[in-house]
């Protein structure tokens, strides 16, 4: 039966909002927090700059990650920029159009309070993150610097170089590392969260597993929060890194929190084309390429001539032929869904013909080649190490790649998950960014998640529990969770089938890319529930993964992650064929304009999905929250 | 292409390692390093063989996760380039590769290819940090830094964290890796005031972790995947004597 679900926005006018909320917000005192532990699970951005600054205030920390070291997290990748409403190029830029560009560019699908308080506490990260010492570009005057970036009409982007997100990540990771220092924070690197523990109803703590030793560990706490990124890889082929993951979202899912539009994932335009069978993952080149490459591909089918021996006016620059006005700089869905049309209809290049040239001779020839290298060297040399081609000469072959996930776990205006003290934070939440992320505006969400809004709402929360004892980890919850972890893994260890987990995570990933991917249909979603329900079938019964669980085991990692993902595939379908209307990054054929541009229907589809495990992969519950918009009248995007 | 490999296999820090070979004969140039261990993980699991463990995370070069020594040289044989960004046409049709971990005391081998560079972590906790709480920052602007400061302090700030510097020093020195945050927060306005606690707290614990005394080979330089440079080490016995002198 569907719940009631309540996203306690507090009282009053928009802007007013937060600071309502934190005047009225209970507290715990500084004698008392000490007393009251928390667990985060990951080191992102998110969860390395909550679990630093709850320390700072005085809470016990514990902190884990899966990689060997808190600086590993895959926000280290993040390469453009961060946005931030600080106005210092005074191009007009205010927090209501900040709000304004992240509601549009999320094709109205989020809620207007969250998404308006992400713009409001964005200039303080900035503040922050100065003071940590995180180098941004800067003027010669030694003023800071900004760029633009997809889909807005102002400069708002701070960045360092092309290594932002690792800049940032340094230093909360290093804010992190001080805490622990002074006592605060307990570090667990290599483990991995394998069930959320429930006591009464509320999030009492996790299990865990020593991913060098295999031993099963159990941990206690007042409150847990999820800071685990997001879950991309789920498609096999992403810019995401080898171990990002959806189990700790999935498990805590399967115990109760709702998992809202699942399906919504953005697919970047400008990924690394997959150049082999064996390929792994796929490389993103930043964004800001397309600033001054121009996007093409031949005119002809099936072209085999060289990039550079098919004259112009055999060449089609197809996003400046559909989007005059943005052209080349068209948001991300639009691009990405036009370069898959291009190579749907046969106009692919590359060796498997998957992929669309992004081209510098234009830009090259204007401002010459070293202002390019000045602007994007970095890139072209990440380019040739990967691929041998130097894209001075020919053009780059660029293809589109799953990259974010906008959906995850339900939470309220305080980040607050449908299960009492379980909180979800960063990629790892639904939150503020609808249908379509904008650029740069991820990182904000994880540093304002984590450092802004948590260490206000969580006190919120804790404020009631401040009498509440320690919590028994040999209580029979704990012992239950351990058991079920357990046997999962044995389970694993002992079927001795014939395919390994990679090789079921990649037919996984061909289905979602084909049918759940960037174009979807009733027909296509409806065959692919069926082709997933066989795989799980299979997976259940012909899964190899050699050695044991009490020891280091990578394949059997890899084993409960694919696992989750036979089961969260499914609802990604469901949620997709759930929703006949296309908005933002989901795009379904048969609800589109005559001009093939998405269709959004608020009438019967304003409303986050969020739905709820009812003890089965094939049967969730939809509950709905409605969007209802009060300040903003949604509009139909347009790029042209 | 057909490859030889040898590759190290250890089951933990107890028992002694030795290297396997293994035939690898549909290897692709287009292949990245590990997809082409993935091909052999592949192929022993499939024989019912324990695979290969290593590191690697992110796959394009800035996680610092992966790591190993390829015919003796940290990251393989292309200069400022992770091993996982290294390609398999940088090999030839029958060569034979060696496959071995980072060596050194301070980086005990956890299995196979696996080591615990968890010692970068504890240098970064005595001080490689500006101690600022969450809330207490000033207008960003109302600290100036000039565009050649900020791209200098960028530069030092770019280390990923690998530990090839390590691992290619004949000393295990980890002067490479401490000096990049000693001097980043050293160049920046923000950073200065206390910097000599930190360079004393971070020299003292590299020291007490076990790593070795730098000896200027400049060895580490040319295999660290972001070119860091040794300026930076220079810098750091400049803020340590400083600091000393202060006493
Ligand atoms: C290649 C790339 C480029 C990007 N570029 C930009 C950009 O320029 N600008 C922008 O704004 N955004 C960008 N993004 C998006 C942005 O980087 C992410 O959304 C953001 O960094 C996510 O941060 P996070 O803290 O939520 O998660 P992450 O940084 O992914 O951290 C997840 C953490 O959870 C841990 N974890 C996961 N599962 C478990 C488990 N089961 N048990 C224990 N620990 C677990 C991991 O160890 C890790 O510490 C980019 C993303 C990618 C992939
Ligand atoms: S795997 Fe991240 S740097 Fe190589």
């Amino acid at each position: 039966m569907a719940k009631e679900i309540h996203a306690n926005i507090p009282e009053g006018d928009l802007k007013d909002k937060w600071s309502n909320y934190k005047a009225h917000a209970k507290l715990v005192s500084p004698n008392n927090r000490k007393k009251l532990n928390i667990i985060v699970v990951g080191t992102g951005l998110a969860g390395a700059s909550t679990a630093a600054s709850l320390a700072e205030m005085g809470y016990k920390i514990k902190s884990f990650c899966f990689q060997d070291s808190p600086r590993r997290a895959h926000s280290v990748a993040a390469q453009g920029g961060v946005n931030a409403m600080k106005n210092y190029q005074n191009d007009g830029d205010s927090v209501y159009r900040m709000f304004y560009d992240t509601l549009k560019g999320g094709d109205f699908r989020s809620r207007e309070a969250n998404t308006y308080r992400l713009a409001e506490c964005s200039a303080s990260l900035i503040d922050q993150a100065v003071a940590q010492g995180v180098p941004f570009g800067r003027e010669y005057s030694g003023y800071l610097r900004n760029r633009s970036f997809g889909g807005v009409q102002v400069s708002r982007t701070f960045y360092s170089r092309g290594q932002t997100g690792q800049q940032l990540l340094l230093g909360s990771y290093q804010a992190l590392m001080r805490q622990k220092e002074q006592g605060n924070v307990q570090l667990f690197t290599r483990h991995e969260m394998l069930d959320l523990v429930l006591i009464d109803g509320k999030a009492k703590g996790i299990i865990a597993r020593n991913l060098d030793t295999g031993e099963i560990e159990r941990h206690g706490a007042h409150a847990v929060i999820l800071a685990t990124g997001g879950f991309g890889k789920i498609y096999y082929l992403s810019t995401l890194a080898m171990g990002c993951n959806a189990s700790a979202i999935w498990r805590a899912h399967k115990k109760g929190a709702l998992m809202a539009n699942p399906s919504w994932t953005q697919v970047h335009p400008t990924s690394l084309p997959q150049s082999g069978p064996y390929q792994s993952k796929l490389t993103l080149m930043s964004e800001s390429l397309r600033n001054d490459g121009r996007i093409w591909v031949p005119q002809s089918n099936n072209e085999q001539r060289s990039a550079v021996e098919i004259p112009e006016e055999e060449r089609d620059y197809y996003l400046e032929r559909k989007y005059p006005s943005f052209g080349n700089l068209a948001p991300r869905d639009i691009a990405s869904r036009a370069a898959k049309e291009q190579i749907d209809a046969g106009k692919g290049v590359g060796a498997l013909k998957n992929a669309v040239y992004l081209d510098f001779s234009h830009a090259i020839k204007e401002y010459g080649q070293e202002l390019i290298a000045e602007r994007y060297g970095n890139l072209f040399n990440m380019y040739q190490k990967i691929t041998g081609i130097d894209a001075y000469k020919e053009p780059m072959k660029i293809s589109p790649s799953a990259h974010f996930s906008m959906g995850g776990l339900w939470v309220d205006y305080d980040l607050m998950t449908t299960i009492p003290g379980l909180f979800a934070i960063g990629e790892a939440n639904f939150s503020d960014h609808g249908a379509n992320r904008l650029g740069a505006n991820s990182l904000l969400q994880a540093c304002v998640d984590g450092y802004y809004i948590t260490p206000y709402t969580i006190q919120n929360y804790l404020a009631d529990h401040i009498q509440v004892e320690k919590t028994d980890t040999n209580h029979p919850a704990f012992a239950e969770a351990e058991k079920q972890v357990q046997e999962q893994l044995n389970r694993f260890i002992n079927q001795k089938g014939t395919k390994t987990a990679e090789e079921f995570h990649r037919e996984l990933g061909e289905i979602l890319y084909d049918k759940c991917g960037l174009s979807r249909s009733e027909e296509g979603l409806k065959s692919a529930i069926s082709q997933i329900q066989n795989l799980r079938e299979e997976y259940k019964k012909n899964l190899l993964v050699p050695g044991d669980a009490e020891d280091i085991n990578s394949e059997l990692e890899k084993a409960g992650r694919v696992n989750d993902y036979m089961e969260l595939s499914e609802l990604m379908c469901i949620d997709a064929l759930n929703r006949n209307e296309s908005c933002g990054a989901h795009f379904r054929e048969e609800y589109q304009t005559e001009d093939g541009e998405a269709k959004r229907n608020d009438k019967e589809f304003a409303y986050s999905a969020a739905w709820e495990w009812n003890g089965e992969a094939s049967s969730p519950v939809l509950n709905k929250e409605p969007l209802e918009f009060e300040y903003v009248q949604p509009t139909q995007r347009s790029y042209k | 292409m057909k490859i030889d490999l040898k590759v190290w296999r250890q089951k933990n820090q107890n028992t002694k390692g030795h290297l396997e070979s293994y035939i690898l004969d549909e290897v692709d140039a287009e292949m990245s390093f590990l997809e082409m261990l993935d091909m052999l993980n592949l192929k022993l699991a499939k024989r019912g063989e324990r695979p290969v463990e290593f590191d690697h995370d992110c796959r394009e070069g800035i996680c610092g996760q992966c790591g190993v020594m390829i015919n003796g040289i940290a990251h393989g044989p292309l200069k400022n380039t992770t091993t996982c960004q290294l390609h398999m046409r940088s090999f030839k049709d029958g060569d034979t590769i060696y496959v071995e971990p980072f060596k050194a005391k301070a980086f005990p081998v956890i299995r196979d290819l696996k080591v615990d560079r968890s010692a970068f972590d504890d240098i970064i906790a005595a001080g490689g940090y500006i101690s600022v709480n969450t809330g207490q920052a000033p207008e960003a602007n109302s600290i100036l830094i000039s565009h050649d400061e900020a791209e200098s302090a960028f530069d030092s700030a770019a280390c990923i964290g690998c530990g090839a510097c390590v691992a290619t020093c004949k000393n295990a020195s980890a002067a490479l890796f401490t000096s990049s945050k000693i001097s980043q927060l050293a160049k920046l306005p923000q950073g200065k005031k206390e910097s000599s606690k930190r360079t004393v707290n971070m020299v003292n614990r590299m020291e007490d972790l076990g790593f070795g005394h730098c000896t200027n080979t400049e060895a580490c330089q040319v295999e660290c995947p972001q070119d860091i440079s040794v300026l930076n080490i220079a810098q750091m016995n400049y803020e340590y004597n400083k600091a000393k002198l202060k006493k």
